[in-house]
């Protein structure tokens, strides 16, 4: 955990002159092998943390660290091998005609001979559990399959970090826990770090870490735990706190003390166990 | 919608289906040209031989094969009875008041209808055949040598691709667009020509915005997945000649052969 | 309006190889004023049903009642607009509908199809806009200049402005943050209360059916697999997950609660608060005796 691999130095930038800056003086840095959840209300520049951080838009101010590289026009391609990226609509990211072209074509983008690219498409199709649907053309899968095949195409490439930028939001709930178990699988699997912008609660909870954006800053960094003791001033910059959370909130209003903030429903009812049995 | 099926693709495993795409697109570029050489009883027989067998190879439904034939009937019977009336060479055959018949307009009108049905035939063959795809791909192939006039032949073959991939996704938006507008009460079906005319924008301003924002990210997607255009890419999807192509090759050269020999015979 | 299925069923590509039975023999009644909400997975029939309800599409088989107003397989109504004028469809992302040059426009388009006068719609306009959350400023801009969820609300604004007696929803909230989400769904669920609608809402969050829904539906591969209030519905744990549908979290919770404990907490669409303090007297009542 203890090795960079993003930083971010006081990191501003804007679409154009005339535009408010949708990014503010941001600096945080982001390890290897950890998962972090980006959250914030929607404009907040969560999306734009992430096109940053694949060189599709540089700032006007400060710099973005990969390793040791400062993304630059020299350095971009390097850099998008090390940080793929997972996009919010699953049909305007797919752009082969059937799954394994699609997982194939970053390969293809960086010169991979045929040979690697049959191997790496089994073995990334297989991590994503879609190795069943190689000939399959695009609109003849569901969303969470499409964006599964997404995620099978960075995997390919072997980046250092995966990015999902909302990409569960489009989903329905089921295709929303296949993405999740998927990456949760990979992330114990492979040398990977995972950088997730959500505001599905359940996916902030899975995280290591939680940055917190608010109308283009960085409003607070921490554990999940750290960040949803926070719940009203979360609330009053339009984000939610999970139901384990509200409820031990309410709870101690009738004098229930509980103590550590429960994240899951087993925690909540594990310090309640405790409590009761002490009464 | 999910069954949706993009040109007229009927999917097999026959030999017309396993052939080379380039192959299957050379023969029948060939083909085009001879059909109009050929001139007598015999020479016709042989294209129409071949043009029957490799129908029956390709194992498409009968069906399915008349369905592309159908929007040219009209035209072959049409090009038949033009000849059988305006040509009024050789034997008087039907002389009914002012409409007489030449034996040589009844030769030359089956002839004509002939030459249109093989060329039909044999160019629908192909794309119940052969994927969209692969006929990108065939033609990215074949178009190679022009890579070296600067012609972009990569660019040319991308967008093929993208396009076909995305006509699905577009019909779908399209037919949900009309549903949302239908629901806001454009009248897409009844009144004046003029008022369905003016409903067509609530649906196409809805299109091009979407077609434009999908644009945009697929170009951001395909960024950020490393493409830089074609230059020091390598392909996953390969064409690889094969015996069968050579036989097909041969037997092709075979009909050509046939086909000038039995021009001056019959 | 009341709404009616009588043995509905639906077939896309009727007489391909590819046919497709998306709603295989559906009935229901939806008394005037209810607010339904109708759950399944993705291809379980929900987007076809909805498009029977303003006649997008026809039954292949049975009757659909909406009002007074009969459509069949063979009886078409013969004032499509006037159904259309009174069920009024806000669809997935409806964003994408937008297409005039003004906002002003967009929301006028609607009330001018159905014939409303200029005088009426402008003052519509003015009507509606502070309930989806905008300000009269506004009006004279693109659409298209707009935030996604902003668009979002001129698109509600143009389906409201029409003022249906029915409003049909399809999972209107999609992709908004949080509190987008809340507010759009408070503003829906105060209308439907007011102006005495019929809602029907399509929707993934068993959260928001519990809240707002007074009847649900869950349908579950073109048939209805359960139908009821919430509070008899969402208790029936084993059947929801047997099609893989979850339970609202507070009653996860509390079924969790009540094994551990052996304390039952009776379901009663309850808020986290009053579970708290259920919850507390329990404990206390635990601890005298």
């Amino acid at each position: 955990m203890e090795n960079k691999l993003i930083e971010f130095r006081n990191v501003s930038f804007r679409y154009t002159d005339e535009q408010p800056w949708v990014l503010k003086d941001c600096s945080f840095t982001i390890y290897e092998n950890e998962w972090v959840a980006i959250i914030g209300h929607n404009g907040s520049g969560k999306s734009t943390i992430a096109k940053l951080m694949n060189g599709l838009i540089f700032p006007q101010k400060g710099e973005i660290l990969i390793g040791d590289k400062i993304i630059d026009e020299q350095t971009v391609w390097e850099i998008r091998r090390e940080v793929g990226m997972v996009f919010q609509n699953p049909d305007n990211q797919f752009v082969g005609t059937t799954v394994q072209d699609d997982v194939a074509f970053g390969m293809e983008n960086r010169g991979f001979p045929r040979e690697e690219m049959i191997r790496l498409i089994d073995e990334s199709l297989s991590a994503v559990g879609m190795e069943k649907y190689r000939l399959t053309e695009p609109y003849r899968l569901s969303g969470g399959q499409k964006q599964r095949v997404a995620i099978a195409g960075v995997l390919a490439i072997s980046p250092k970090v995966l990015i999902l930028d909302e990409a569960t939001s489009m989903l329905d709930p089921k295709g929303r826990l296949e993405i999740m178990e998927t990456v949760a699988h990979i992330q114990t699997e492979r040398d990977l770090s995972l950088i997730t912008i959500t505001h599905d609660l359940n996916e902030v909870t899975q995280a290591d870490r939680v940055i917190v954006m608010n109308r283009g800053e960085l409003w607070k960094e921490g554990t999940p735990r750290e960040i949803f003791t926070e719940k009203a001033s979360l609330r009053q910059i339009g984000l939610d706190v999970p139901f384990s959370s509200t409820l031990a909130e309410e709870l101690r209003r009738y004098h229930i003390p509980i103590e550590k903030e429960p994240l899951n429903h087993e925690e909540l009812l594990e310090e309640l166990w405790t409590l009761h049995s002490k009464m | 919608m999910n069954n949706l099926i993009i040109g007229q693709y009927v999917p097999g495993r026959s030999v017309v289906h396993r052939l080379d795409p380039r192959t299957k697109i050379t023969i029948i570029f060939f083909f085009v040209i001879i059909v109009f050489f050929a001139n007598s009883f015999w020479s016709y027989f042989v294209l129409t031989l071949f043009g029957l067998t490799s129908m029956f190879a390709s194992k498409v439904p009968m069906r399915f094969m008349m369905k592309g034939l159908m929007p040219v009937w009209f035209l072959i019977v049409f090009t038949f009875i033009l000849h059988l009336f305006i040509n009024k060479e050789g034997t008087l055959l039907i002389d009914w008041s002012f409409i007489k018949i030449y034996s040589s307009g009844v030769i030359q009108g089956i002839a004509i209808s002939m030459r249109f049905f093989l060329l039909i035939l044999m160019t629908s063959l192909l794309t119940l055949t052969t994927t969209p795809i692969e006929i990108t791909d065939a033609v990215e192939e074949m178009l190679h040598p022009l890579k070296r006039i600067k012609f972009p032949v990569h660019e040319l073959a991308l967008m093929m691709s993208i396009s076909l991939r995305f006509i699905p996704t577009l019909v779908q938006e399209t037919d949900k667009i009309s549903k949302a507008q239908a629901s806001r009460g454009v009248d897409f079906r009844t009144g004046p020509v003029k008022d369905r005319i003016k409903a067509v924008v609530p649906l196409l301003v809805p299109l091009f915005v979407s077609a434009f924002k999908r644009a945009e990210e697929l170009a951001m997607a395909m960024e950020a997945r490393g493409y830089q255009g074609g230059e020091g890419r390598t392909k996953l999807r390969e064409l690889k000649l094969s015996k069968l192509d050579i036989w097909i090759y041969c037997l092709f050269i075979c009909v050509i052969i046939a086909l000038f020999l039995t021009r001056h015979y019959g | 309006m009341d709404i009616t299925f009588k043995d509905v069923s639906y077939i896309y590509q009727k007489n391909t190889p590819f046919a497709h039975k998306a709603l295989d023999r559906i009935s229901f009644h939806i008394p005037s004023g209810s607010f339904v909400a109708i759950i399944g997975h993705t291809g379980s029939g929900k987007s076809t049903l909805i498009q029977h309800l303003n006649g997008l599409i026809t039954p292949s088989e049975g009757e659909v009642l909406i009002g007074d107003v009969r459509i069949t397989n063979r009886e078409k109504p013969k004032d499509m607009k006037t159904l259309r004028s009174q069920v009024g469809v806000v669809f997935q992302y409806p964003e994408h509908q937008l297409f005039e040059e003004t906002i002003e426009k967009d929301i006028a388009f609607g009330p001018q199809n159905f014939g409303i006068s200029e005088e009426e719609t402008n003052e519509r306009i003015k009507e509606v806009l502070p309930m989806v959350g905008l300000s009269e400023a506004l009006l004279g801009r693109s659409p298209f200049d707009l935030s996604g969820g902003q668009m979002r609300r001129v698109a509600i604004a143009g389906v409201l402005a029409v003022k249906p007696r029915v409003l049909v929803l399809d999972e209107p909230t999609a992709g908004l943050d949080p509190r987008g989400q809340q507010e759009i769904m408070d503003m829906f669920y105060q209308l439907h209360q007011k102006e005495q609608l019929t809602t029907v809402l399509v929707t993934h969050s068993m959260e928001d059916a519990m809240k707002y829904a007074d009847h649900i539906l869950i349908l579950n591969k073109g048939k209805i697999y359960m139908e009821g209030r919430p509070e008899d519905v969402f208790t029936e744990v084993e059947a929801l997950n047997k099609v893989q549908l979850d339970t609202p979290e507070i009653i996860q919770f509390m079924n969790k609660f009540s094994k551990r404990f052996n304390m039952k907490i009776p379901f009663q669409r309850q808020t986290p608060k009053q579970l708290a303090k259920q919850m507390y007297h329990l404990f206390k009542g635990d601890e005298r005796t």
